[in-house]
């Protein structure tokens, strides 16, 4: 349990997606100029990360893995289906984004109008394949953990949007220099939380 | 001959080279261009297989158009590219290991490159294969040279060599200079692709924003 609770407060500060590994950026720049959309595509984020990534987690280890096969036949043990994880990863995403697209609007109709839009957009956000990819490479022990890493690194990437979004948001009455305004000082910035961000790199939890 | 080389499809290659670039312009593509601009030869590499697998990709979709419904089009497009890229990446691993570990994930991230998608869907899905090709190897160019420039100041700076070479003599060292770490982190990738904008914008005034 204690190592859950690390590996999520971990995910969020220490190895924070956008400011330590750049993941969802594109969506991150594109959708942050206020706070309330930017807080929406945050909490969708968090959702599909939250669902996909145990289920990846569940691929990997009982179906692509060297040997993860034992539990079909002893005679499947040699065998190493790892070269088809992208494919697979980003089936499983693109269907679960679908998926949840569809039971929010039949269940929850006033979250269907703040999270639709952002839906689509979430299937190619490099958020959630890294966020695979990464798990991948962690090779955590049970599904506990990856669940944890994904809420973590979900939060994490939440509060660095609602941080930049608010910021932006001032930005609009500020005077930037005009080759900068618009996309260059939003850089500069995303660079500055960044180099915030790194005083957490020391953290031992 | 002249068919295949007219204005149009030049100005197709030309056109994400500059004032059309992915990375600066449209905004695509960012999270790679960032991650793996620490030093040059990994920036070189996914450049080019950037580069091949949009070229690549823009062909087969632009073959399969007509045939795609509409309703499931975002997922054969993820298909697609994910079987490239799973080509691409079992290359690398074959034939450079080393570069492959540094890449690490971001090989994978190829596939939700928004380049990548954004191509497909703005360019390959209503244009013939031809043109499509043309079209993805200018953006992958375009997305290329922006990585290039960054790795190579942010290697040449941070550690004092290009490619693993020593490029800051020893002499240097002793007159009391130093490399400057920071350029290793990731936050001066952002600052130097800033700096990329902030001189393409300050050259053409129509790219300036409101």
């Amino acid at each position: 349990m204690e190592n859950i609770a690390s590996i999520f407060v971990k995910s969020i500060f220490v190895d924070n997606m956008i400011f330590a590994f750049f993941l969802g950026m594109c969506s991150y720049l594109a959708v942050s100029k206020n706070v309330k959309t930017s807080f929406g595509l945050g909490i969708a984020v968090i959702f599909v990360l939250g669902i996909t990534l145990p289920v990846n987690y569940l691929l990997e280890n009982y179906m692509l893995k060297e040997g993860a096969l034992k539990w079909l036949s002893p005679s499947l043990a040699s065998l190493d289906l790892s070269y088809l994880a992208f494919i697979l990863f980003i089936a499983v995403i693109a269907a679960i984004t679908q998926l949840v697209e569809m039971i929010v609007e039949k269940f929850s109709p006033s979250l269907y109008a703040t999270l639709g839009i952002f839906l689509p957009l979430i299937a190619v956000n490099c958020a959630i394949m890294g966020g695979s990819l990464f798990m991948q490479q962690k090779a955590f022990n049970n599904v506990g953990e990856s669940i944890g890493y994904a809420l973590g690194s979900g939060v994490g990437w939440l509060l660095a949007i609602v941080g930049i979004a608010a910021i932006r948001e001032k930005m609009e009455y500020s005077d930037v220099f005009p080759p900068l305004r618009g996309l260059g000082i939003t850089f500069i910035t995303v660079a500055l939380m960044a180099l915030a961000f790194m005083s957490f790199s020391g953290l031992k939890i | 001959m002249s068919k295949l080389f007219s204005e149009k499809t030049k100005q197709f290659f030309m056109g994400p080279l500059g004032k059309n670039n992915p990375i600066t312009v449209q905004v695509l593509g960012i999270c790679s261009a960032l991650a793996v601009t620490a030093n040059l030869k990994p920036a070189l590499v996914m450049g080019v297989s950037v580069t091949i697998i949009v070229a690549f990709a823009n062909v087969i979709i632009s073959l399969l158009r007509n045939t795609i419904p509409n309703r499931i089009r975002i997922i054969v497009q993820l298909v697609v590219v994910a079987a490239l890229v799973t080509v691409v990446s079992e290359i690398l691993k074959a034939f450079a290991y080393d570069v492959s570990v540094q890449l690490s994930v971001y090989i994978g991230l190829i596939i939700t490159n928004c380049i990548l998608m954004g191509r497909l869907e703005a360019f390959a899905m209503a244009n013939k294969p031809w043109e499509s090709f043309i079209d993805g190897l200018g953006n992958g160019f375009g997305y290329a040279w922006i990585l290039v420039v960054v790795g190579f100041f942010r290697e040449l700076l941070g550690a004092g060599s290009l490619l693993g070479f020593k490029i800051i003599p020893q002499s240097f060292y002793d007159m009391g200079y130093s490399n400057n770490g920071l350029m290793m982190m990731p936050p001066m990738a952002l600052i130097l692709v800033a700096v990329i904008i902030w001189i393409q914008r300050s050259k053409n005034k129509e790219l300036q924003e409101k």
